[in-house]
């Protein structure tokens, strides 16, 4: 299979996937229940999510691993089972997407930090090495490192890939509108921060994902686009900000609502667009068939 | 250094987050005095603890706080700057179980049942102790007997709860009824990113804040 990166280069605008916790808590995945653990248990509802994107015309999909990470499978009591887990992800979604599309393997954040003294670098690169491992031997043929609010800790994540697998690596993170001094993360990275430092490690791909919806996703692309002409770009934008109401979460954008913004996001210099949170294979389609026409 | 030079010094250092000596951030104060030093220095040179608390903690915290609401500083260093409080702090700790210095009360706060976001959560819980406040961080995923346990030990805390997730909004609800049940006249605050005031009035909660700052206001106006 040609690299997605190559396939930019050639051109191509491709298709990613939506989410899949919100689509995992659709099928019943309980408030305090490890999302990762379905690869094991629910292995069949898991295989539903893959294949309901790669139908609705995905050319890449993510595996069931945001959490699977030792930091996080530690807090379920499953630190043993981080091979087990992260490994039957893959191979799920492997098996939905068959020789031909592509198979990202998700790499969250920890919740920790190192500036607070929590972590050290080392740690986070050991815990991220062993999950990227799995996840490449489960069929992963590239890494996406993603939600990262810390340059460190993505770093981290990026560098364990790229020293440990083959699989093209992925990196976004999610940012914020603060005022009119742009875009930030939560700990103060800019999207122009983020592109110069991933992009000198040899980062294949990076982006950003999350966040307040997909309108705000143009700015993000052009700040990175006004540091680097050329890396290719990943967008995971969420359906809008979730909405509480009367006792259930919302996310508020249609498929028609989002797809009104590709177009202009695609002129602005992104070359894959998927969804986060709340996006569903609705979404998908619609924008798969806006930008295949 | 008199007494004021002192003070205005260890302001700054809690503000710009030098929390000692060794440590290199930041920068450009490299290889000086941090807070620790400084508050040691001061109560050596008797300096009252009431006024390093209120002349420097709560100013330069004050300042912190309106800076992240203003989104100049972000969480990096919100959370250097109250370690360099806490290095302060740690000093002052003896004068305050003495009841030499008074703060205005207490402050108990935890995020609720199912959720273990804590980020926001702590940089309220810092903000608030910065603002003079004594502060009981229940920490993540707390249910409602662990608040009202707490709230035992001194009926006239004000409780602060947080919740970033929209599924455990539904347990902050619980929570602030449980509470309410036992011990109606305790008030609660409620934040989190996904909170409103709109949904305060529909749990029956006290007070909503979107951030640290506005926290301290509604817990200043409870304490005049
Ligand atoms: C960091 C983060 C994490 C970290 C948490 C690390 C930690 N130690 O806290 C990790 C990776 C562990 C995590 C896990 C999850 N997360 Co999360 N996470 C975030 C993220 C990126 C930032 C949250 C944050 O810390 N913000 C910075 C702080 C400073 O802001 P804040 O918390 O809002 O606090 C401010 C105010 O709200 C207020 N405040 C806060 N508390 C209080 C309390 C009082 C009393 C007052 C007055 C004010 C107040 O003051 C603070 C300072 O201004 C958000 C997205 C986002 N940008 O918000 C998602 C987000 C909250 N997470 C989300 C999700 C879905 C999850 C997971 C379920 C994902 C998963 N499948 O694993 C798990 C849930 C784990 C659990 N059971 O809690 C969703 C929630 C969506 C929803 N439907 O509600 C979000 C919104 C991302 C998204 N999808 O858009 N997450
Ligand atoms: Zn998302």
């Amino acid at each position: 299979m040609t690299a997605i990166a190559a396939k930019i280069q050639s051109g191509k605008i491709l298709i990613s996937d939506g989410a899949w916790g919100t689509f995992l808590q659709q099928k019943g995945l309980a408030p305090g229940e490890c999302p990762e653990l379905w690869n094991i248990t629910h292995p069949n509802d898991v295989f539903d999510i893959a294949k309901s994107y790669i139908d609705a015309g995905s050319d890449m999909i993510e595996t069931n691993s945001f959490g699977g990470s030792s930091f996080k499978l530690t807090a379920y009591g499953l630190s043993d089972k981080v091979y087990e887990i992260n490994k039957a992800a893959a191979e799920i979604s492997r098996k939905a997407a068959g020789t031909n599309r592509h198979v990202l393997g998700s790499i969250g954040p920890s919740g920790k930090m190192i500036m607070m003294g929590d972590i050290t670098y080392d740690d986070f690169y050991e815990a991220f090495k062993h999950q990227a491992i799995a996840l490449a031997d489960g069929g992963a043929d590239a890494m996406v490192v993603e939600t990262m609010s810390d340059l460190d800790e993505a770093k981290a994540a990026v560098h364990a890939c790229l020293d440990n697998t083959n699989c093209e690596v992925i990196c976004t993170m999610t940012f914020e509108k603060s005022g009119d001094s742009g875009f930030h993360t939560m700990m103060g990275v800019t999207p122009a921060q983020m592109t110069e430092e991933l992009v000198a490690l040899g980062t294949h791909i990076i982006g950003a994902n999350c966040g307040n919806g997909i309108q705000n996703m143009i700015g993000i692309v052009q700040e990175i686009r006004k540091v680097n002409k050329t890396i290719p770009i990943l967008i995971h934008a969420n359906a809008g900000a979730p909405v509480y109401k009367d006792g259930q979460t919302i996310f508020p954008e249609t498929p028609e609502q989002m797809a009104e913004f590709v177009k202009i996001l695609i002129d602005s210099g992104a070359n894959i667009i998927g969804g986060c949170c709340g996006t569903t294979p609705n979404h998908i389609r619609k924008i798969a068939q806006l930008v295949r026409q | 250094m008199n007494s004021n030079e002192l003070l205005e010094k260890i302001r700054e250092c809690v503000e710009f987050g030098k929390v000692n000596k060794d440590v290199p951030y930041p920068p450009n104060m490299k290889g000086m005095d941090g807070a620790d030093e400084l508050t040691k220095m001061a109560l050596e040179q008797g300096v009252p603890p009431a006024d390093i608390l209120n002349e420097a903690l709560i100013k330069a915290m004050e300042r912190v706080g309106q800076k992240f609401t203003d989104k100049k500083i972000f969480v990096p260093q919100m959370l250097i700057a109250a370690k360099a409080m806490n290095a302060s702090m740690v000093h002052l700790k003896p004068f305050f179980q003495s009841g030499q210095v008074q703060r205005k009360g207490k402050f108990i706060i935890g995020t609720v049942a199912g959720d273990l976001h804590d980020i926001g959560k702590n940089l309220v819980a810092m903000i608030v102790e910065g603002a003079g406040w004594e502060v009981v961080d229940l920490g993540v995923d707390v249910n409602a007997q662990k608040f009202i346990q707490t709230i035992e030990e001194d009926k006239k805390a004000v409780v602060g709860l947080s919740a970033l997730l929209t599924t455990t909004m539904a347990s902050m609800k619980s929570i602030v009824g449980d509470i309410k049940a036992k011990y109606p006249d305790v008030r609660l605050i409620i934040g989190g990113a996904p909170i409103t005031d709109a949904f305060r009035q529909e749990i029956g909660a006290d007070g909503y804040a979107a951030d640290p700052q506005g926290a301290v206001a509604y817990l200043n106006n409870i304490a005049v």
